[in-house]
């Protein structure tokens, strides 16, 4: 049998066979992508304004801490054994309300230009922390990572919550809001920062040893054990991550919306996390983080969302379209696996 | 045993995966009471044939004629209902549920449409007892050794009134005294006329209990004689296809002796784990040293315990390498201070599979790879490319994911993957186990001319065959205590079995 997957592989790969059969591969590893190009093919059809600059900027704001969040869980769900950060919505609202306090505080009405810095710094700080302690006890006491990120997942909230009396912060504050509404060579900054964060991960995973090492562990942490690697350094690295990515959508939320929530910001952010990263080709498994893949899963989401709403179906009848999608990212996955 | 009218007869199968012939017009036929040997190397087509006749795949075309009719089943539980069951190699169970519930999953004695659990565990009392297990059925299965759980397995398939048992690799997770259980039971089914058709690459074990032998090769039926009319070497000729004088002499294999005197490392008074009692043994530069012992002995603890792949505070004694002490300090230490260690469990501790022969060979040695933080892919692909030719690694590229390489080609990327650090002390547990006689042969030599350029090798196996083939020493290990040296001379299966036999 091994000789003969060997034989069907290099078929494979070597692109003896029709043509058909590459575009089917194409669309296997690739489906995400097709299904993005899909979708703006019948936006330009169907969708009034699709090409107004405005459709543009709505989509990319709103995608944005979304996609963020999905290269982060990208990540943990890579490193393996079960993989996940549910408390990603939480850490959001956390680092999200931070914001606010910090540069709304007496010594930030009196430092603007240092509080404005530090409004940034601190929650990112907070929310990588808090990645760190899910990493810590997923890497070092080995607990199941839902239960370890569950802790997060109902606490981080509630300090949320608690820092802010549970009330709306609104404010004013034009050099904070330019994270949320300002615009880079015409591209919303959330968009700008997405796209490095994107490509740099990417980069990374692909040429580093830390990213070896990421793919290692998740592909089987016993063998990599086994070989010297750093497998706790590793999840740790992983879930900080994450949890700055949280932190990372956090400030967008909040800039964007002039206001912090930390009742209702981050609600279900780790489902469209999750779900964006698995759209995007990452496998449950562990040891693939596709994650560029991540984003597109994102964007795929977000433009099935906003085809719909654009073209006046309702936002319960958008949520099934959603799990629609995942049951196609999991058909090609399932598709995929069958082919060892 | 009646040889006239066959159980199962198999004419003109051939399979074919995406065009590929895998199977070529196989013909075999099985009669009641015989137990038959498959051999052939690995891709070969025994696993195609075997999965064809229990229905996990479909034939392309050929016929399967089974206890006199056509039959074509749709899945393996579809076969073992109708008489036909098979083995796998490894325990295809579930640890946690009870050996009564194994044995009847599926087909559970139900009364007033709810399970009737005495009935059940009376059923599977039976089952067990056909085998001379005494055991009790309401126990998980996990509370049994390996070897139990694969009687239990063979219990549940016989007592389908199986009439065809095929076995793929039954000896694989059990030692000498379990094998020789399992064979008192294959004689039993034997002179109860099931058929059996017995998949192994330990060919000393097939003379014990086999009456006939097919040799595959190339997805073709090449031969099928009684195993009388053949020698050990006569069966590996046939499955490599090579004449029988080209078959080197085990004599040969034999390492040359080891005339260092420099002691690599010390292992003093060792004990912990739970397994491990007391053990001192010293490795000699250059030496090939065999831990022979029963399952259970504490080899592999030995092992993991030089290596600290497991953390334990119950561990005491003293292990130096080179006079420098190492405590148990997890394998990066180790992996420092020249230790290299393959598991035997290649699946679950040595490869990972999803990635591919390069990532998996330059894992050990990335740090020497790379420039802060970022690996030179040039450089790694120079020595994963020299390391496929050096040591005749099959792989279409060395981008092919690792877990589509037969075990031979996967364990050789494995020892690559460590002797690309150059270590002094290799700890080899089970090298060989699942891996085809071809390549038995090829990774066995590899290991001797290491030594010969100065490698210290702690080789650890459960073939007793295999270790006085090729080491220069053997430790005789007994539940967690090493027992006596046997020098170079003293060493033969008989020998070590002897050796066991004393204390």
């Amino acid at each position: 049998m091994d000789m003969i997957n060997q034989q069907i592989d290099k078929n494979e790969s070597s692109g003896s066979i029709a043509s058909s059969a590459k575009f089917k591969a194409l669309l296997k590893n690739n489906g995400a992508l097709v299904a993005l190009i899909v979708l703006l093919i019948i936006n330009a059809i169907f969708t009034p304004h699709f090409f107004a600059m405005q459709t543009f900027y709505i989509n990319m704001t709103q995608v944005a801490p979304i996609a963020i969040v999905a290269i982060g869980m990208c990540l943990v769900i890579a490193s393996g054994n079960g993989g996940i950060d549910i408390s990603v919505g939480s850490v959001l609202a956390l680092a999200g309300a931070l914001a606010p306090m910090v540069f709304m505080s007496e010594f930030g009405l009196n430092n603007p230009g240092i509080a404005i810095a530090l409004a940034i710094v601190l929650p990112l700080l907070v929310a990588t922390s808090c990645g760190l302690f899910n990493g810590f006890l997923v890497g070092h006491y080995r607990i199941q990572p839902m239960i370890a990120t569950l802790i997060l997942f109902i606490s981080g909230r509630g300090i949320a919550q608690l820092l802010t009396n549970g009330d709306i912060q609104t404010f004013n504050n034009d050099f904070f809001q330019y994270l949320g509404t300002g615009r880079l060579f015409g591209i919303p900054i959330q968009a700008v920062i997405l796209i490095i964060i994107a490509l740099f991960v990417s980069w990374i995973i692909k040429t580093s040893k830390f990213g070896r090492y990421l793919l290692a562990v998740g592909g089987n942490d016993k063998a990599a054990f086994l070989c010297g690697l750093p497998t706790f350094k590793v999840k740790l690295i992983a879930y900080g991550f994450c949890g700055f990515c949280a932190g990372m959508a956090g400030l967008f939320t909040t800039a964007m919306n002039s206001a912090s929530d930390a009742n209702t910001a981050g609600l279900l952010m780790e489902l469209d996390g999750i779900s964006a990263a698995v759209v995007g080709g990452t496998v449950m498994m562990g040891g693939k983080a596709p994650v560029i893949g991540a984003v597109i899963g994102a964007l795929v989401i977000q433009m099935m969302t906003y085809t719909l709403l654009a073209n006046g179906i309702s936002d319960s009848a958008a949520m099934i379209a959603k799990a629609a999608i995942i049951i196609g990212a999991i058909y090609l996955q399932l598709k995929n696996k069958q082919k060892h | 045993m009646n040889w006239d009218s066959p159980i199962l007869q198999v004419t003109g199968i051939s399979k074919s995966f995406n065009n590929i012939p895998a199977l070529n017009s196989i013909d075999l036929s099985l009669n009641p009471g015989e137990v038959r040997a498959l051999i052939g190397q690995n891709g070969a087509g025994k696993s195609t044939l075997i999965k064809i006749l229990n229905g996990a795949y479909t034939l392309d075309s050929g016929s399967i004629l089974f206890d006199n009719k056509q039959v074509q089943y749709s899945s393996p539980y579809q076969a073992q209902l109708d008489g036909m069951s098979t083995i796998f190699q490894e325990v295809n169970l579930l640890g946690y549920r009870t050996v009564a519930e194994n044995i009847m999953a599926g087909r559970e004695i139900k009364r007033y449409g709810l399970i009737d659990w005495a009935a059940c565990n009376k059923f599977a009392d039976e089952a067990v007892k056909i085998l001379g297990l005494d055991i009790d059925v309401t126990r998980t299965l996990d509370s049994f050794n390996v070897a139990i759980q694969q009687l239990i397995a063979i219990a549940r398939s016989v007592s389908f009134n199986a009439k065809v048992l095929i076995m793929d690799e039954p000896t694989a997770s059990l030692d000498e005294a379990e094998k020789k259980t399992l064979f008192k039971v294959v004689k039993d089914l034997k002179t109860q006329g099931v058929a059996i058709l017995y998949v192994s690459h330990h060919l000393e074990e097939l003379f014990e209990i086999c009456d006939s032998v097919s040799v595959m090769r190339d997805g073709r039926m090449i031969e099928t004689s009684l195993i009388k009319d053949l020698t050990k070497k006569d069966m590996v000729a046939k499955m490599l296809g090579k004449r029988v004088e080209d078959i080197l002499s085990d004599e040969n294999a034999r390492p040359k002796v080891c005339a260092n005197d420099e002691v690599i490392l010390h292992v003093e008074k060792i004990s912990g784990s739970g397994v491990l009692k007391e053990v001192t043994f010293e490795l000699k530069k250059g030496e090939i040293l065999g831990l022979a012992g029963l399952l259970g002995s504490g080899r592999s603890e030995v092992a993991k315990r030089i290596f600290g792949a497991e953390q334990d505070d119950s561990y005491q004694g003293k292990i130096s390498i080179n006079d420098i002490t190492i405590g148990v300090n997890g394998p990066k230490i180790a992996i420092e201070k020249g230790i290299a260690f393959c598991s035997e469990d290649r699946k679950n501790e040595g490869i990972i599979p999803e990635m591919s022969v390069r990532e998996n060979m330059s894992l050990v040695i990335l740090d020497s790879l790379s420039k802060n933080g970022l690996i030179d892919k040039e450089k790694e692909m120079a020595l994963v490319d020299s390391y496929i030719k050096k040591l005749g690694i099959k792989v279409s590229d060395m981008e092919q994911p690792i877990s589509q390489l037969s075990g031979g080609n996967q364990q050789k990327v494995l020892l690559a993957r460590w002797m690309a650090n150059n270590p002094e002390v290799l700890i080899l547990d089970e090298p060989t186990r699942g891996i085809d006689v071809g390549a038995k042969s090829e990774i066995t030599d590899l290991i001797l001319s290491l030594a010969e350029q100065g490698l210290s090798v702690l080789f650890i196996s459960s073939e007793y065959e295999e270790i006085s083939a090729s080491c220069h020493k053997v430790l005789v290990m007994q539940e967690g205590i090493s027992r006596d040296y046997l020098h170079y001379d003293e060493i033969s299966e008989n020998a070590i079995l002897d050796e066991l036999g004393k204390h």
